[in-house]
């Protein structure tokens, strides 16, 4: 066989003794049943390649592209496999090895997304003329025509999932009287431009729980979609200097309202382990690093939160649920929550389908996920559907559009926002 | 075989499933030369139909072509039942997912073949009915390999393995054809070829559709877990509860060793410095669970139990049957390989054979975890090891002792995993030639070529001969012939 092997270390697989006990919590496994689409096919392809037995050729990638990396079967996986570090590795490594070029349009639009996320500044100038595109009524008259049903399937689709950019920008509340703890918020990159009210809401029910959020005007993009599609070297780069302005922050915790990011916080003592520099410090950022509900519910004191008569039902997000394996911390907080009436929906920890940008490099799979939660969702007649997380809020407001329901999705700190205000 | 004909054949099956269905490029079908167990071999080609009818075509085509089939549901079987010998086809039963129709007053569910066996359970809930086959692998493990292999689980011990439960089946017969076997009204006329079929492995066809039987939810489920010093003392109780004639609806052991590995896996807080621990669940009338749970948690404290833990709610119940039922890969946090064994030994005979399994493992240097279902002697112990220091050739030879060591107590090869490719040689420690062959007379009544499934079960035959293993294995049983 004539191929260079690709080098990347699987020793996170090691445990995996091909049980399968993770085929059933695979949302590619659910829907196509097959074991090329399933974490112990992806585990098995892995490791082949890794050890040369395989060519890396399109085929393959094209299984390991269809993970979502949502992790669940790394939660469910009773050998401990370390599925989430093993599939960063290789997408690193086929990454690095240029092995399947990629149509040059994708590859450029892939490359200006992590740029721009990367740079605040080229951020803040394209959503502006995106939320242009919103505000002048463009984006409606181009709907109310039916203009839109006739652009090209894949821009229309990045058209249905672009973040809104018409919501109020962050704005920090004032010091609480008596602070009883100093925490930062992570405000990174889409969500800054985004999602700025979301970040209000947690930063009001912060401060009214007697928590100081002070402000780390230097913190930039967590770097996770960087990580998440192999460009290591950016993601490092970005890692580290978010650990310098956290430093110079001098707070109790690091709290962050985007499970995608949190996760990836969480593991900047991984991705720096090899870096003497560099090692120690990661360490002690991650270990500050808390979700905004797992710090809400650690705090002392089970008082009511509120108060909101609203039927909800709770859509577990990936990077919650299984990478930072926070599934109860969010339903305890809505229960706190006077009036306020929870339903689990069916298969509430299985991926919608966002998974980052896999809604636009994995349109088929991704809608059949988004259409099952949708389903999941209407069938528990909740009047809103609350999440943690950004990726998932669009995902999810898409799929209830599309199907003409006008169901709000709000982040679990707006709800908390509004009972307690 | 020629390259030509695997093309021609690769196109038919194309033309029967549709491209995107029909897997042969090395890169796909390299995720199909495993299943749990240690047998590694990809298949030709790998077939998804999506009903009975195309699986018949494919059945066809494959037997034009002189290429074997191989059926495959999940592929979590421990006896390399789904690895394809030679030049074969697998015919996947994944696109079959449908329960089609859960009838509450006859109690029998009409399921598709790819149904996991879990789904069955929870779609007669509903109607306060249950499944009772119970595979630890039963959130994936689908019913066709179920019946495959006759699994049985945890609560075979009250209600029996599959070959209690299945009522008919609707199977691809070897030639294309499709038959029914069996019926739901009882006492069928003719050959009853249901308990044939069920535990056949593939060797005699596809089953397409099955009709299952379901029980009616007990009225109440106690589940406790008894703690001791020792596993002889554990093992004593659980003698002492069945003589008494009990039968709780599963008796599970656990050692030091796999309590030490699902604390790691889970939060179940078992207590380390226990030597075994039993589980032991009862059902019924809440009358008979009362009276049944005070017998045996006296019983366990005369053979020494030091504390039992009752567990007060479902999700408690639901945690310590996780922590069992995954107990298997959990022990993969102590060593990064394992070999299970599947024997089942008199009970009266428990605690010798697994005193002689501990020697062989120490003189061998294996760990051994012995995690299993002690109610109906049913052994399931694990050597442990890591391929990186230990070689495949050492498990295996110890394993062969495993296996004598349970057979010369009177016991038998497998329990519930099946004989597939993994223990087929060994057959000639427990049957004659004229009972083998009495055997393969039946097969070939279904399959006259030896078509489907080959190299699983019976002994001999040089199909599997490219797997290396399987070449191990054969030395081991030539030169332990009793």
């Amino acid at each position: 066989m004539s191929f260079a092997p690709l080098t990347f270390d699987v020793e996170p697989a090691r445990g995996c003794i091909h049980c399968g006990v993770c085929l059933e919590s695979c949302p590619t496994y659910l829907l196509t049943g097959l074991e090329t689409e399933s974490p112990r096919g992806r585990i098995h392809l892995m490791q082949q390649v890794a050890a040369g037995r395989v060519a890396p050729t399109d085929t393959l990638r094209t299984h390991l592209d269809r993970c979502l990396a949502c992790r669940a079967c790394e939660a469910v996986c009773p050998s401990g496999v370390g599925y989430g570090a093993l599939i960063e590795n290789a997408r690193a490594a086929f990454e690095e090895a240029h092995v399947v070029p990629r149509s040059r349009l994708a590859g450029l639009l892939r490359r200006m997304l992590l740029a721009l996320v990367a740079d605040p500044a080229r951020l803040e100038g394209a959503a502006g003329i995106l939320a242009l595109y919103e505000r002048t009524g463009l984006r409606h008259l181009l709907r109310a025509t039916g203009l839109r049903s006739r652009m090209p399937k894949a821009l229309r689709r990045m058209e249905a999932l672009y973040p809104p950019l018409t919501r109020p920008r962050y704005r920090a509340p004032a010091r609480p009287a008596h602070a009883t703890a100093r925490v930062a918020l992570l405000l990174g990159c889409v969500m800054r431009v985004a999602y700025g009210d979301v970040h209000t809401a947690a930063a009001r029910v912060l401060s009214r729980l007697g928590v100081e959020v002070v402000d780390v005007p230097d913190q930039i993009c967590c770097g996770a979609l960087h990580a998440h599609a192999g460009e290591r070297h950016d993601a490092t780069r970005l890692a580290k200097r978010n650990i310098e302005a956290f430093e110079r922050a001098k707070v109790d915790a690091i709290v962050v309202d985007a499970a995608g990011c949190g996760a990836h916080l969480k593991g900047y003592g991984h991705l720096l382990a090899g870096d003497p520099q560099w090692a120690a410090r990661a360490e002690t950022f991650t270990s500050k690093v808390r979700d905004v509900t797992e710090y809400l519910a650690s705090r002392e004191g089970n008082e009511r939160l509120g108060k909101l008569a609203l039927r909800v039902t709770y859509q577990s997000p990936c990077h919650l649920a299984h990478a930072q394996r926070i599934t109860q911390e969010p339903r305890a907080l809505l229960r706190r929550v006077e009036g306020l009436e929870l339903i689990e929906m069916a298969e509430a920890e299985v991926c919608c389908g966002s998974a980052g940008s896999y809604n636009l490099q994995q349109p088929e799979l991704a809608d059949e996920l988004r259409d099952r939660k949708v389903d999941a969702i209407l069938a528990t007649g909740a009047e809103a559907v609350v999440s943690a997380n950004p990726g998932c809020m669009l995902q999810v407001r898409s799929g209830l559009e599309e199907r003409g329901r006008d169901i709000p999705v709000l982040h679990l700190v707006e709800v908390l926002d509004r009972a307690m205000s | 075989m020629s390259t030509r004909t695997a093309d021609r054949l690769v196109r038919d099956l194309e033309s029967i499933c549709g491209e995107r269905n029909v897997f042969w490029r090395e890169e796909d079908t390299l995720v199909f030369e495993y299943d749990a167990g240690f047998d590694r071999r990809p298949p030709l080609a790998v077939a998804v139909p999506k009903n009975t009818d195309e699986i018949a075509r494919c059945v066809r085509a494959a037997r034009d072509a002189g290429v074997a089939v191989v059926p495959r549901g999940a592929g979590t079987g421990l006896s390399g039942g789904t690895i394809a010998c030679g030049d074969a086809v697998v015919i996947s039963t994944a696109r079959l997912r449908t329960i089609h129709e859960i009838d509450a007053v006859s109690r029998v569910a009409v399921v598709d073949p790819g149904v996991p066996n879990l789904e069955v359970s929870a779609a007669a809930r509903p109607h306060g009915l249950f499944f009772a086959p119970d595979p630890a692998s039963q959130r994936v493990s689908t019913i066709g390999g179920n019946i495959g292999t006759n699994a049985g689980g945890p609560h075979a011990l009250r209600y029996g393995s599959m070959v209690d439960h299945v009522l008919a089946v609707e199977m691809v017969l070897p030639d294309g054809e499709v038959a029914v076997f069996g019926g739901v009204a009882p006492d069928l006329p003719g050959y009853d070829c249901v308990p044939l079929i069920v535990g056949s492995e593939g060797t005699l066809g596809i089953v397409t559709k099955a009709w299952l039987r379901l029980l009616p939810l007990p009225e109440d489920v106690r589940t406790f877990l008894a703690e001791f010093p020792d596993v002889r003392s554990g093992a004593r109780a659980a003698s002492a509860i069945i003589a008494r004639g009990i039968v709780p609806a599963a008796m599970e052991m656990l050692d030091r060793t796999t309590i030490r590995a699902v604390n790691a896996a889970f939060d179940v807080h078992l207590s380390e410095d226990a030597g075994s621990m039993l589980l032991v669940e009862v059902e019924g009338l809440r009358e008979e669970t009362g009276s049944a749970t005070s017998a045996i948690v006296a019983l366990c404290e005369d053979e020494g139990a030091r504390g039992v833990r009752v567990a007060e709610t479902q999700a408690e119940r639901e945690l310590l049957w996780k922590a069992r039922k995954l107990g298997y890969p959990a022990l993969a946090r102590i060593k990064p390989n394992s070999y299970i064994h599947d024997a089942v030994v008199p009970r009266s005979k428990l605690p010798d054979v697994l005193d002689s399994v501990n020697a062989i493992a120490d003189r061998y240097g294996y760990t051994v975890a012995n995690m299993f279902h002690i109610g109906d002697g049913n052994l399931h112990p694990l050597l442990l090891f890591d391929l990186r220091e230990d070689t495949i050739e050492g498990v295996m030879e110890a394993s062969a002792e495993i296996l004598k060591v349970a057979i010369e107590s009177g016991g038998a090869l497998s329990g519930e995993h099946g004989i597939g490719l993994e223990k087929n040689h060994f057959m000639f420690w427990v049957y004659g030639p004229e009972d083998l062959e009495a055997m393969q007379r039946a097969r070939s009544a279904f399959d006259p070529d030896g078509a489907m499934n080959p190299g699983k079960i019976f002994p001999g035959g040089d199909t599997c001969a490219a797997i290396p293993t399987e070449r191990i294995k054969r030395g081991l049983a030539e030169g332990m012939w009793i």
